[in-house]
């Protein structure tokens, strides 16, 4: 489900903490529609270079090129790189391993607050978009109520709702399902399958999800001391991997 | 059973089997089936008692407390009107002194820690002279209009004096509320696009209010009785709190244990009154955060639900069982 229009553009990209440097040259290319799978073993990089994209991280140095907001890392954040950076943010969705919901509001209210406050969207409009997207997610029946109030696989559902109620350009997903008990982390799994099959969404997925990998990526990135040590589609992960760290990591999490 | 002629609730005395309970288990177990807040009414109604019995034996002057009662009790007014209005000041200065702490801006940051340091490391006392009568000799350096800025009457001042020492109280407060805010929640406002302004009014403020809220209120309480010291300062009659008020007709007539018992239960009615009503406040700003209640039953004050199903999500709130036990009261209340 990919063609030849790039939607995000990672090239160079180092990160430092103090004087580790974590991610160590990743240049990554993703096009619209795809769904790509980032895995390896925790402290890989991986998340990093994922929160690096919307600048969650400071990247070290290296270029970051979001649906045409191009910027580079390093330096101060200027006035004019903040907004920049705001930019870049709105049209990517970011969705987090613990969920972060915002407890003072109802569910309805934390999918219509980044379309009302960020894109200034008049109030019936960003609740007909909010429950549209609470919907999609299964949750539309849940609107009134607080976070607190739903299991994790709902609180994360609702945050993938959010997420999508900016109309972002691409998801970023940050091990969405680590926090989960087991018996949770299908419904959100399917909720994400949904998004890559039914809405075409661009996907980047920090996951440990073998199992929706093999099914749903289009292209899979394996990690290995903050660089890229392989990638390519599952048949080839799964079957043809070239590299022994990459077979021992899938050996241990299959 | 013996046992059961004592005709009392659940708790019995150890009885010895067969044997008629003695008058003293008698008392004991009727004692024992008093409830606890009965007693305790029991036992404020006592104290009251003795001290009115205290009083009276020194020839209390009732009749001259009922003539000055109402000179007295008028004061609250004074006390409330300044409280509120400094309450208010010292909020703002308290938000802007925490944001200052928190902040990366030398200015910001060298500012607020002056500012949170003269008026947390000296006293209050000195504070209201200094702005009452120290700044009207900085007054006098000047030109008009700006002289008179600085010449302050005795409840401006006053004013001036508790928005300042108070919020600079307040502003480790609403520093502490700010930081218990999980970096997670700075992090989904940031995701999401919001400047830095939005991300504060609509993210972290509205969760570090929940949390500043009882020792705000806590602050506004003490404040009120902190008004009485404006009366050093010496306003007229009309400003003046019911300190000064008892100070003033209990000198002058010599009914001074009257006089400050008065003024004494006009601050300590105030103080009763808003701890209630902090209360209250307390558990309306701790919607979302207790399991069982959703937007709708909330609104209408009842609670209930399937409480306590699932487990506390980690990241996202705290359970607070304070809000909790509220909660349960409030839903009891409407039954």
């Amino acid at each position: 489900m990919s063609n030849d229009q790039v939607v995000v553009h990672v090239e160079d990209l180092h990160k430092y903490f103090g004087d580790l440097e974590v991610v160590r040259g990743v240049n990554i290319e993703v096009h619209l529609g795809e769904v790509v799978v980032m895995f390896g073993r925790s402290g890989a990089g991986k998340s990093t270079v994922l929160r690096c994209i919307n600048f969650l991280e400071d990247p070290t140095s290296g270029v970051i090129e979001v649906d045409g907001i191009r910027l580079e890392g390093g330096g101060h954040r200027t006035r004019a790189k903040r907004e920049q950076i705001r930019q870049l943010r709105i049209r990517t969705g970011m969705v987090f391993q613990q969920f972060n919901l915002f407890p003072q509001l109802t569910t309805l209210e934390n999918v219509m607050e980044g379309p009302i406050t960020v894109k200034h969207m008049p109030e019936e409009q960003a609740r007909g978009l909010a429950l549209t997207f609470l919907d999609r997610v299964g949750l539309a029946e849940k609107a009134n109520q607080y976070p607190i109030r739903l299991s994790g696989g709902q609180q994360q559902r609702v945050a993938i709702a959010r997420a999508l109620a900016m109309e972002p350009k691409v998801m970023l997903f940050d091990e969405p399902t680590s926090a989960l008990d087991p018996e949770l982390i299908g419904e959100v799994l399917g909720a994400m399958k949904t998004l890559a099959t039914e809405m075409h969404m661009t996907m980047i997925v920090v996951t440990h999800e073998m199992g929706f990998a093999r099914e749903v990526a289009d292209r899979m990135v394996f990690f290995h001391e903050g660089v890229i040590l392989e990638e390519g589609p599952p048949e080839h992960m799964f079957q043809h991997t070239r590299f022994p760290e990459t077979r021992k990591f899938l050996d241990a999490v299959l | 059973m013996a046992s059961e002629q004592t005709g009392v609730g659940t708790v019995r005395p150890p009885a010895a089997p067969g044997r008629p309970p003695t008058a003293r288990q008698r008392v004991e177990s009727l004692v024992l089936s008093i409830p606890y807040r009965v007693k305790l009414v029991v036992v404020w109604i006592a104290i009251f008692v003795i001290l009115a019995i205290g009083f009276a034996a020194v020839g209390f002057d009732t009749d001259w407390m009922l003539e000055h009662l109402w000179f007295i009790v008028k004061g609250a007014w004074v006390v409330l009107f300044v409280a509120l209005i400094s309450i208010v000041a010292a909020t703002v200065l308290a938000l802007l002194g925490a944001l200052g702490r928190l902040s990366k801006n030398p200015v910001a940051y060298g500012v607020s820690g002056f500012y949170t340091s003269f008026f947390r490391g000296t006293p209050l006392i000195v504070q209201l002279f200094l702005i009452y009568l120290g700044l009207p000799q900085i007054g006098i350096a000047l030109r008009e209009p700006y002289r008179s800025w600085f010449v302050l009457s005795a409840i401006t001042a006053g004013m001036v004096g508790l928005s300042l020492n108070y919020g600079a109280y307040m502003t480790e407060i609403f520093r502490a509320g700010i930081q218990s805010v999980s970096h997670g929640q700075y992090e989904a406002a940031d995701a999401l696009g919001m400047t830095y302004k939005q991300k504060m009014q609509r993210v972290v403020l509205p969760q570090a209010l929940r949390v500043v809220i009882p020792p705000v209120g806590n602050e506004f309480i003490a404040m009120m009785k902190d008004v009485a010291l404006i009366a050093i300062l010496g306003q007229d009659v009309f400003w003046s709190d019911p300190f000064r008020r008892a100070n003033i007709v209990g000198t002058q007539d010599f009914r001074n244990l009257e006089a400050y018992v008065m003024a004494a239960g006009v601050f300590w009615i105030l103080t009763a009154i808003f701890t209630f009503f902090q209360r209250r406040l307390e558990t309306k700003v701790g919607k979302g955060y207790v399991r069982g209640v959703d937007a709708r039953t909330r609104w209408f004050g009842g609670g209930g639900g399937d409480r306590g199903v699932g487990r506390p999500t980690a990241g996202i709130a705290v359970h607070d069982p304070s809000s909790a036990i509220e909660q349960v009261k409030q839903t009891q209340d409407h039954e």
